[in-house]
């Protein structure tokens, strides 16, 4: 199975910001898209995941067309670059989130909460606030909720940056770990070489990736 | 480098003057009368008598059961237009914007008046009517608390929502309401002190019918003199007033939500969100203009068609309750403006002192109208200090209004003007006072005439403390308007409707003016 990005172009207001744009991401492999800032690859994670519409191009699944699919219907998973921690909720709310969207029942959402927990070196964080976490808490809490759905892909947008040196390169090796024990297909975007190296097992940029590369 | 920042620096009379007069003011005129209230209602044998007169039991239910139904079909008809005018950009938008506010400072009585003239007369003096009225006048709530929480809502948690599953109405339901919820409980909060405590709308709408306990304590005091249930009554509303407002305050005290620090304002996008965005603006604007349109044609209308009836009607008194209402609400705005701006002053010099100042003067605003105008009524009857029979009471009663009002405008600006500028003036060569005239009070200038303005229009749609103080030579405007709609027949009817349009004429005018002084958000 593959994600398959196709021709994608999206323009704000007369500017071109992604051009004709293909990528492919097989199942199982981690792929980091590297860029500076501005080159678009926020639009590009945010056009996979169905929060933006492409002025032209698709994004496929298995050979089945997402265009059209809204957001939540896609089972694309996001670690958003400034997490988006749900405030009202309390850790093991936040990761259980996607898991009671899906009506799955409270004691398989606690058992499935407490395992990501495990898995993110976090146990027993439940019942702690999101405003009581570290930047690096923080990270991994929002790591396992967009894990805890078993999305069929993954996004990470700049998952590490804002994060001091010593932690960032821990991290790194972590979700790279992390990524491979839930065997996730993920695509990650960055303009960090060194944390796509840690994390990628192929990396591209994206200034390969659209028209202007061809001419 | 150093990085103390002086306390703002006034001439120590203005510091210690200004608070003086406006703790002085307050406590004369509120605190004062507010203490005789109690003094005359907190007896054991008045409590056991209002609490268990039937007829007051049933007032006091019909007035908590009608504000949470008013409060609630509020947040209801509000929150459409809110979620419009918070996130969207669309042509036309900041016109709208500003028209779902002009209910808000319409007068009660002028309210009222519209919806007489709006409604079948099937309706008049039915509690329809009054929570229709009661929507119609507190929409702006719902919009300005909630929108201004609702626009500045980072979407980014929305979207992560969606990513992890949620449709549309999960999304609303599991992440927006909840996100929203402290601004909706304090927008409800409002809208709940203000319908608990609504006077002039009840009384025009709801006639002897369907009194609340605003409406009561008049007919009480004023009609039966039963002033010792009439305090007991006020000390009933005091008390309500206060614990929505502790709780209000604590609400406000929840907002614990990351907030941009501008609106995220997009464009509509898909065609069938523009269909959706264009029939809610559509509908409400449709539905907050239609009374005002009403009321304008009510008043060239008679029983046989059109006609100037109404408006040669309004005769000799009709002017000179305008004349009057002009007067006062030239007295009162002066007397606000000095006393508020004094108080802002001081206020923002003063330290602790201030800020106790600061509280002190806003309990006039949380104390319902008709409280405020009793307590004056009950307290200045005896010489030496008669006033009942002075026309300075009422320019006082609207004063005191006011006040809050000229305070919350004025303190922001003060308190954001930079102490360097008043050193900078000294090593000038400028002495204190002349610093303090060119630089804090001339910076803080135009908030000042905004709340002067502000303090006009509030005087002239007073109602509800006017109708306590009134006496036969000084009727003020809305007075007249409710004695107009009170006699029955249908040229009274057309005729309140002319007063009503002229009153609302001039506190239109007046708003806009107003709103003119506002400073325009400045982006750097």
């Amino acid at each position: 199975m593959t994600l398959d990005v196709r021709d994608v172009t999206v323009s704000f207001g007369g500017r071109t910001v992604l051009d004709a744009i293909d990528l492919s991401v097989e199942t199982g492999e981690i792929v980091a898209v590297l860029g500076p800032s501005g080159s678009g690859k926020s639009t590009l994670l945010r056009v996979v995941a169905g929060l933006i519409t492409p002025d032209r191009g698709r994004v496929a699944w298995d050979d089945r067309d997402l265009t059209s699919v809204p957001t939540h219907l896609r089972r694309i998973g996001v670690v958003f670059q400034d997490e988006q921690l749900f405030p009202h909720l309390d850790v093991a709310a936040n990761i259980g989130f996607g898991l009671r969207m899906a009506r799955r029942p409270r004691r398989a959402v606690a058992q499935r909460v407490a395992e990501l927990l495990g898995l993110v070196g976090l146990a027993g964080f439940e019942r702690r606030s999101t405003g009581s976490l570290s930047g690096g808490e923080a990270k991994r809490v929002a790591l396992a909720r967009s894990l805890a759905p078993e999305p069929v892909v993954l996004l990470l947008d700049e998952p590490l940056t804002g994060l001091d040196r010593d932690l960032h390169d821990r991290l790194a090796t972590e979700t790279a770990r992390i990524l491979r024990a839930a065997g996730t297909t993920a695509l990650l975007v960055t303009h960090d070489h060194e944390e796509a190296d840690a994390v990628a097992d192929r990396i591209v940029d994206i200034r390969t990736l659209g028209r202007q590369a061809d001419q | 480098m150093d990085r103390h920042r002086p306390a703002l620096s006034v001439p120590r009379a203005v510091r210690v003057g200004g608070g003086v007069v406006a703790a002085g003011f307050v406590g004369a005129f509120f605190v004062w009368p507010v203490a005789t209230i109690l003094a005359r209602g907190l007896s054991a044998s008045v409590l056991r008598d209002t609490v268990t007169n039937r007829g007051i039991v049933s007032v006091a239910w019909f007035t908590a059961w009608q504000a949470a139904a008013s409060t609630a079909l509020t947040l209801l008809a509000g929150l459409p237009i809110t979620y419009v005018l918070a996130r969207h950009r669309f042509p036309g938008r900041r016109v709208v914007d500003a028209l779902v506010t002009v209910p808000f400072v319409l007068p009660t009585v002028v309210v009222g008046t519209a919806f007489l003239a709006l409604l079948p007369d099937s309706w008049h003096q039915t509690v329809g009517a009054i929570l229709l009225a009661h929507v119609f006048f507190n929409v702006a709530v719902v919009v300005r608390t909630v929108g201004t929480f609702w626009g500045r809502l980072d979407r980014g948690l929305e979207e992560a929502a969606r990513t992890l599953g949620a449709g549309r109405w999960q999304v609303a339901r599991s992440v927006t309401l909840p996100l929203l919820r402290p601004a909706l409980l304090a927008a409800a909060s409002i809208v709940f002190l203000f319908t608990f405590t609504s006077y002039g709308v009840v009384t025009v709408l709801g006639g002897p019918r369907h009194p609340t306990i605003e409406v009561e304590l008049f007919r009480r005091a004023v009609l039966l003199g039963d002033l010792p249930v009439a305090s007991a009554l006020a000390l009933l509303q005091l008390l309500t007033v206060g614990t929505v407002l502790v709780w209000w305050t604590h609400a406000q005290q929840r907002i614990a939500v990351p907030l941009r620090s501008r609106p995220d304002l997009r464009p509509c996008g898909t065609a069938r969100r523009r269909m959706v965005v264009a029939g809610i603006v559509v509908t409400t604007s449709l539905a907050l203009g239609a009374p005002v349109v009403a009321l304008v044609l009510r008043s060239f209308r008679g029983r046989t068609g059109p006609t100037l009836a109404g408006w040669r009607a309004v005769g000799p008194d009709g002017w000179d309750a305008l004349a009057t209402s002009l007067q006062f609400a030239v007295a009162a705005a002066v007397i606000a403006t000095v006393v508020g701006v004094a108080a802002a002053f001081s206020i923002a010099s003063g330290g602790r002192w201030g800020r106790f100042l600061d509280s002190g003067l806003m309990l006039p605003l949380g104390t319902s109208a008709v409280t405020l105008g009793f307590g004056l009524l009950i307290t200045f009857d005896d010489p030496p200090l008669d006033l009942r029979a002075s026309v300075v009471i009422v320019p006082i009663a609207h004063a005191l209004v006011g006040i809050p009002f000229v305070v919350r405008a004025v303190l922001p600006a003060v308190r954001a003007i930079d102490p360097g500028l008043g050193e900078a003036a000294a090593t000038l060569g400028a002495g204190p006072w002349r610093r303090f005239r060119a630089i804090e009070f001339a910076l803080a200038r135009r908030p000042i005439l905004a709340g002067l303005g502000f303090c006009f229009a509030v005087s002239l749609g007073e109602f509800g403390a006017t109708s306590f103080l009134t006496r036969t030579g000084n009727t003020t405007l809305p007075v007249a308007i409710a004695r107009a709609v009170g006699r029955p027949g249908d040229l009274s009817a057309s005729r309140g409707a002319a007063l009503s349009t002229m009153l609302l004429v001039v506190t239109a005018t007046v708003v806009l003016l107003v709103d003119r002084l506002q400073p325009e958000e400045r982006s750097w």
